[in-house]
């Protein structure tokens, strides 16, 4: 147990928003890993508290979307008297390559946890070329 | 007053706790881990409190939950797996074990904390003893 570090708490990052919405909510960017292998690219997208009813992932002119609201009404009745952290829906986008299956991207969501894996196309993965 | 609903009431009244944080002495010094993993929102419902922990990632099995008397403690492990001969693009998420210990400043009924855990959060339903809820003295 000694030998692992101790984990930190990650800050929220607010997200600059170009046009401004109408309705004064706040809005995070999702802690995100990326990796890649030969077959797929994989994000990964740590929301909190976001049930799977209420993501959106979208893919238009190469940009990949990733929404997910919160549920404020389970905060109703509810008065802080002690915070650490901040609540608010989560938004990131990301610039993806004509090189994946757009149309073949999975998402799945556990334990508020966000899996897309973007297949490569078949032209993109890489080939063993034979030497004769 | 506005007379239509704002759903954004509970999110502005967080904000506005955020903000008194520093002012705000209902945790007083008695928190062990103040600032470390996982940020902990305490409520108040009613005479009872509920505290509303984010733990992205972190399986129920690998979670603990211990109370003695006013002390909570939360422990566990939050571990990442990356599929072998992954090239990392990008790497934010953090892994590792935690334990934090919570002292709430109110007497609590130990036997009667709830704890649920959906969504990468938990919450926790605190019940104040009933020795400790106020009474209401009727006056002759």
């Amino acid at each position: 147990m000694a030998s692992q570090p101790e984990l930190p708490v990650q800050q929220k990052r607010e997200v600059e928003k170009k046009p401004e919405s109408t309705i004064p909510s706040r809005t995070f960017l999702p802690i995100t890993d990326i990796f890649e292998t030969d077959q797929a690219l994989t994000v990964i997208l740590e929301m909190p508290g976001v049930d799977k009813e209420k993501v959106d992932v979208n893919v238009e002119n190469d940009i990949l979307t990733i929404e997910g609201r919160i549920d404020y009404s389970k905060y109703e009745g509810l008065q802080p008297v002690y915070t650490e952290y901040n609540i608010g829906h989560y938004v990131r986008t990301f610039q993806i390559s004509s090189k994946l299956e757009q149309g073949k991207i999975s998402a799945e969501l556990k334990d508020g946890v966000m899996t897309l894996v973007l297949p490569k196309a078949e032209k993109a993965k890489p080939r063993k070329i034979k030497v004769n | 007053m506005t007379n239509f609903s704002d759903p954004f009431e509970a999110l502005f009244a967080i904000q506005r706790a955020l903000d008194a944080r520093k002012a705000s002495d209902w945790m007083g010094s008695s928190t062990t881990g103040m600032g470390s993993f996982p940020p902990i929102n305490i409520f108040q419902q009613g005479d009872d409190y509920v505290a509303i922990v984010e733990l992205p990632g972190v399986d129920k099995k690998d979670l603990g939950i211990d109370v003695k008397e006013n002390t909570i403690r939360i422990s566990g492990k939050k571990t990442i797996t990356y599929d072998e001969g992954a090239s990392v693009h990008r790497r934010e998420r953090v892994w590792g074990v935690f334990d934090r210990t919570l002292s709430v400043p109110i007497q609590i009924d130990p036997d009667a904390v709830k704890a649920e855990y959906r969504d990468g959060v938990l919450a926790l339903f605190i019940p104040r003893a009933e020795s400790d809820k106020p009474r209401t003295i009727k006056i002759n």
